[in-house]
Formats: C-alpha cells, sequence, structure tokens
C-alpha cells in the first residue's frame, strides 16, 4: 500500500472517484517445485476501478502474465489477498473460482484462443452458453458485439478465414459478451502489426470508457501508449512505479512520461 | 453449444473419427456375433424342451439334457405318475440316438423323438410341408429340410432305413435345428419305439406331466417324486436350464461364446478410449479457454461424453447394419446367429456404456487442466 500512496495525486482523486472493482494485496507467487522454485510476485498491490484502461508494463520475466493469472483468478496466490468485485477469492474452489471469472471477467490471449472448428459467431455464443445463456437472445446479443467490433460482416467465418486483428476482435467480443466488469488481456497487441494492434487497443479503451469496465493489459508495446489512462510498471515481481494520465492531458503526454522514466533509468 | 462443440470435435479429424468408429464397429459385431450365437445354439439345444407341452418333466435320475435320457421308464411309471394328486396327463415321449442309413449307402447318426403329439407332448415344430397325419401313416417321418442333404434324401416320399427298419418322409420341418448337429426324426411313438429297437415295449426316455389348471406344480412335484424311485421331476423351466448349462457350459462353448463377446467389448472399449483421449488432447488448449472462460468442469464433461455419445450412435447405427447383414448370411449354417430386439437393445446399451467409460480417461486428462496454460501458448 505504501508503494501506491507515492503514486502521483491523480492516481489517488481517481480511486477515490469510484470503488475498486479489483483489489490485490501483498501478492506472493511461488512457480515451480524444489530447486527450480521462482518468486514471480514479490509483494504486489493493485487495484483496479471502473471505467479505466490500466497497461500493465516491465520486461520479460518480471512477471506480468503470472499477476494477470492471479487478478483473473486463474492462478492462486501463494499469499496475499484477493477481492473480486466485493468476493474475497481466498479458500474458493476450482469451480467457484470458475464462478466469479465468469460472472466479473473477460479474457484476451495474445494468441486469441479462438475454437478454431467454431464460426466466429458460435465462439462469442460459447461464451455466453457457459453461463447458461442460450437461445435466440443470446445468440442476438452475441451479433451485436461482433457488430460492436466491427465484424458484422464475418459472422460466419472461421478463425482460419479471419485475420490476426479480426481474430483478436472476434476473442475482444467473447470477452465483454457477458457484460463483465474486468477485462484481463494478455498482450492482445502482441500478435498483430501497428494497424491491427491500433484497432485493437483503440477497442479496450472504448470498452473502459464508454462502458465503465475496468480493463487492465499487459504489454511491452510502446504503441499501446495513448491508449492507457494509467500505466503500472512491474520490475523482478515487485511494482516499481504507476504514471496516470493527469486529467484533460492528451495520451501523448503519458507517453512522454513513460519516456522521462526511461531516460532516469 | 456443447452438441455442436462435440461434433465439431469429432469430425475434425476424419481419420481419428473413423478409427473411433471401427473399434465400436468392430465390438458391436464381435458381440453381436457371438451373443447371437450363443442365442442360436441356446434355441437350438431347448427347443423341443419349449415347445413341449408340459409342465413337469419325469426323467432317469440324472439326464443332463434332452438327448440324453436313455430308454428305463415303463407303463408303471406312467400309472404312478397318473395317480398322482394334480395330474392331468401324462405322455411318455421317446428320444435316442441311432443310425439313420442312407438311401444310396453310408449312415448318419439322427435323434428319433417319438410321440404322439395329439396327447400333448412335443409336437414336431414348424411343420413346414405336410401334417401329423402324413406322419401317422406307415413308416413315416418328418425330417427337417436343413438336413435333407445330410440325410442323403430329396424330400417327401424319398425312403431310408433306420435299423432294420424302413422310414419315408412323410412332412419336412423348417428350421429344426440340432446343436450336436444329429438332425431330429419327429415319428409316432410306438414306430419310435420299434427304430430305437424297443419293439412292443413300454419304455420312455421322458414322461410328460400337465397338472389341472389351478394346482401347484411345485406340490404336484413333490407328491411325485415320493412316487416314483430313481427318478427326476424338473419343471420345464429347469430343464431348459439344465440342457443350456450341460451343452453350454460343461463343454465350454458357452464359455467361449460369452468370453469372445466380452473380448469385443474389452478392445472396443480400449479403442474408443484411446481415440477419445487423443482428440481430448489435441482439444485440451481449447478446455483450458472454457476453464478460463468460466465453463464449469462439468461443461467440459458434457461436451466430452457428448463426443462419446455421438461416436457410440454412429457406431452402432454401422455395427448394427454389419451384424445384421451377417446374421442374415448365416441363416442356411448349421449354426444360424439370432438376433432380437432384446439383443440389439442390449448391443445398444453395450455401446453406451463402453464409449462412457472411455471417455473416463479424457475426463480425468481434462479435469487436471490448469487453466493458466491459456496464458503460455
Ligand atoms: N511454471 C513455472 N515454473 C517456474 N517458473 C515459472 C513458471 N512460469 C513462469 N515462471 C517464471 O516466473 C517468472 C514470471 O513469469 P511471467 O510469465 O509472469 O513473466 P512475464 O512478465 O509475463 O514475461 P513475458 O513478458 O516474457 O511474457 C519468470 O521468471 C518465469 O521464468
Ligand atoms: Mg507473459
Amino acid at each position: 500500500m505504501t508503494r501506491k500512496k507515492s503514486a502521483t495525486p491523480a492516481a489517488t482523486e481517481s480511486n477515490a472517484k469510484s470503488e475498486p472493482v479489483l483489489s490485490a494485496t501483498n501478492i506472493v507467487k511461488e512457480l515451480g517445485r524444489g530447486a527450480g522454485t521462482v518468486m514471480a510476485l514479490k509483494g504486489v498491490d493493485l487495484q483496479l476501478v471502473p471505467g479505466e484502461l490500466t497497461l500493465l508494463m516491465g520486461p520479460s520475466g518480471s512477471g506480468k502474465t503470472t499477476l494477470l493469472s492471479i487478478l483473473g483468478c486463474i492462478m492462486t496466490p501463494t499469499s496475499g489477498e484477493l477481492t473480486v468485485a466485493g468476493t474475497k477469492t481466498a479458500g474458493l474452489s476450482p469451480d467457484e473460482l470458475a464462478v466469479l471469472r465468469r460472472d466479473h471477467i473477460g479474457f484476451i490471449f495474445q494468441s486469441y484462443n479462438l475454437f478454431p472448428t467454431l464460426s466466429a459467431l458460435e465462439n462469442v455464443r460459447i461464451a455466453l452458453d457457459v453461463r447458461g445463456q442460450k437461445g435466440y437472445e443470446a445468440a442476438r446479443r452475441c451479433e451485436e458485439v461482433l457488430r460492436e467490433v466491427g465484424l458484422g460482416h464475418r459472422l460466419r467465418n472461421f478463425p482460419g478465414n479471419l485475420s490476426g486483428g479480426e481474430q483478436q476482435r472476434v476473442a475482444v467480443a467473447r470477452a465483454i459478451v457477458s457484460s463483465p466488469s474486468i477485462v484481463l488481456a494478455d498482450e492482445p497487441t502482441a500478435a498483430l502489426d501497428g494497424e491491427n494492434g491500433n484497432a485493437v487497443m483503440e477497442l479496450l479503451a472504448r470498452i473502459a470508457h464508454e462502458q465503465g469496465r475496468s480493463v487492465l493489459a499487459v504489454t511491452h508495446d510502446p504503441r499501446t501508449l495513448p491508449y492507457a489512462d494509467r500505466v503500472v510498471r512491474i520490475e523482478d515481481g515487485l511494482i516499481v512505479g504507476e504514471e496516470r494520465r493527469p486529467e484533460g492531458l492528451d495520451a501523448p503526454e503519458i507517453t512522454d512520461l513513460t519516456k522521462r522514466r526511461k531516460a532516469h533509468a | 453449444m456443447i452438441f455442436t462443440l462435440a461434433f465439431r470435435n469429432l469430425f475434425h479429424d476424419r481419420i481419428r473419427l473413423a478409427v473411433t468408429l471401427v473399434g465400436i464397429l468392430f465390438s458391436i459385431v464381435l458381440v453381436a456375433v457371438q451373443l447371437g450365437l450363443y442365442l442360436g445354439a441356446s434355441r437350438m439345444i431347448t427347443a423341443n424342451i419349449d415347445h413341449a407341452d408340459a409342465d413337469l418333466w419325469i426323467m432317469p435320475f440324472g439326464a443332463k439334457s434332452f438327448e440324453d435320457g436313455g430308454l428305463l421308464m415303463g407303463t408303471r411309471e406312467r400309472h404312478q405318475a397318473l395317480a398322482t394328486p394334480g395330474v392331468a396327463q401324462v405322455t411318455p415321449l421317446v428320444v435316442r440316438f441311432t443310425e439313420w442309413r442312407k438311401p444310396e449307402g453310408g449312415s448318419t447318426r439322427v435323434v428319433v423323438v417319438g410321440t404322439d403329439a395329439e396327447e400333448g407332448a412335443v409336437k414336431p415344430l414348424s411343420l413346414k410341408t405336410g401334417t401329423w397325419e402324413d406322419i401317422k401313416a406307415p413308416d413315416a417321418i418328418a425330417v427337417d429340410e436343413t438336413y435333407l442333404k445330410d440325410l442323403g434324401v430329396d424330400g417327401i416320399g424319398d425312403t431310408a432305413q433306420i435299423g432294420p427298419s424302413r422310414v419315408k418322409v412323410g412332412a419336412l420341418t423348417s428350421g429344426v435345428r440340432s446343436f450336436t448337429q444329429s438332425p431330429y426324426v419327429y415319428t409316432p411313438l410306438s414306430r419310435a419305439r420299434s427304430l430305437v429297437g424297443a419293439e412292443g415295449s413300454d419304455l420312455a426316455t421322458f414322461h410328460l406331466v400337465k397338472v389341472y389348471p389351478g394346482q401347484d406344480v411345485e406340490q404336484v412335484r413333490t407328491s411325485l417324486l415320493n412316487r416314483l424311485e430313481g427318478a427326476e421331476v424338473l419343471t420345464t423351466e429347469e430343464f431348459h436350464q439344465r440342457s443350456l448349462r450341460q451343452w453350454l457350459f460343461r463343454t465350454g462353448a458357452g464359455v467361449a461364446l460369452i468370453g469372445g463377446a466380452l473380448l469385443g467389448i474389452l478392445v472396443g472399449t480400449v479403442i474408443v478410449a484411446q481415440t477419445l483421449y487423443s482428440s481430448t488432447k489435441d482439444h485440451i488448449n481449447e478446455f483450458a479457454t472454457l476453464r478460463a472462460l468460466g465453463s464449469s468442469s462439468g461443461y467440459i464433461h458434457k461436451v466430452i461424453l457428448t463426443q462419446a455419445g455421438l461416436s457410440a450412435v454412429i457406431g452402432y447405427v454401422l455395427g448394427m447394419l454389419l451384424a445384421l447383414l451377417i446374421v442374415l448370411g448365416s441363416q442356411s449354417t448349421p449354426l444360424p446367429i439370432v438376433m432380437t430386439p432384446q439383443l440389439a437393445a442390449g448391443l445398444f446399451t453395450v455401446t453406451v456404456f463402453m464409449c462412457a467409460i472411455s471417455a473416463v480417461s479424457a475426463i480425468v486428462k481434462v479435469t487436471k487442466i490448469d487453466p493458466a496454460t491459456v496464458f503460455s501458448r
């Protein structure tokens, strides 16, 4: 918590504005066994609030994916406390964690993880199907979301017949179709070229700003910075810094901020 | 969506689907043929017993089957039986192996079955050509059309010899085959006695007892046992079971057939389990994604079970078609395969059960999925 307090004043203000929908405190995660044990996270505090696109940046091996897995209730922390949408995750069974994910979290993956044997529409529908939402209403909702991400003309295409950018947009549609309050993305643009990457980032920003979701994206990619409301930096399993775009400032500012930090380091 | 996903997973890899289906098909055909042979053999063994119009069978002690009775009981036993309270009718029956001499030379063993059908004993099963009256004509007998060639005759009117006596084919049965491969020769009681060398005697192999309607068969049996020395009294059902035991289990034939069927189920299960497991392994990332999306483990199990169920249904339909062709083809052989609606339903149950068991290894596999793998691809 101390590190968090040392963040920019804007961050404190913004946090005060709305309650965090996800809150992680002193998360420690050990990976591997025996001599190969790695302490991937060494005491991470992080909060996500609605309506913000947060970028999690850091060098390779710094623990970004591990942190995202824990925040998404896919991994359980070795120690520390995680609260998702008001529910403490400690002691929950795998199926109870699945319910928490189902009800509150949408995921976007670097390699899309679409089902190759299902069409774009079916790939989105399955996300509602696992929630027990079937039938006409569900199908209509899925079509609508695919239109939102600009794929109204690709409903029946299979992933194999979609470009990488289109596939990732299907994945975005799948992540948001159930209206989760939290969207977690692991390097969503890493496999995409600039234009497609920008399109996906724009979508994520819109999801945060227009739909009021809390979006956290892990990224290496400096091109994603202009879309961020907040950038959290992680190094060697620890949060080492956090910057926030000051109210009213345009995206480039935050890019500059980052550059300054880099120059500093 | 569960069905869609299962269906697509299944048809995604056609070669694996083919292997799965061949596995199921192989099992079904093997099990159908083995059990069909078992049924066919059972029917053959017990046909005469089942068709007899009797509540109780009086037989020499220790008779193991229809063909194993000897010629021991005479009029004395018959009268003792008739004098037993509750007994309505007692019909003697002669069953005896003997030698049939073909008109063109050579001989073969036959089983002479002597009965006076109007008295309610064994009727020649399914007379196809001719009537019981034709069999009562001098020298007349009935044989099954399937065995005409073995008996060296062509049909009605042809003659041959049994012992010193001339016999003439007076009627033909259809589909009455003998498990011992010695054809049944049906003829009236007294002629049967003379054909087996007991001319003029009152001997019989069995006495078939009808009790009065409403009588307690068990009680009548007890009374009969008290009066008759050295004889056994079995219900038709008991005799049926005893004959089956004798031929199918003492001889090992039934064990071989049932063992073959079990082997078929085992091999099929292994093949289906193997293909289902490898399919699940191939789609493991998708199952991990489903898990990350928040699906319950039950949802994923349902996908796998649906895959198994679909394989079962498709495999069953194909397997049954092939099995029915084999059944049809076997009808003119000495041991026709029998297919009944019960056997068909049983096979379906076995197939579904087999596929469900096969799904276990795949389900264990997905249960161990770590959804964290979704990020490390
Ligand atoms: N299963 C595992 N067993 C042991 N160590 C692991 C395991 N998975 C990851 N690690 C280690 O944990 C650390 C954090 O890994 P993580 O995948 O979170 O890094 P990252 O920041 O996502 O890296 P990248 O940018 O390369 O994706 C790394 O040092 C990694 O080697
Ligand atoms: Mg990573």
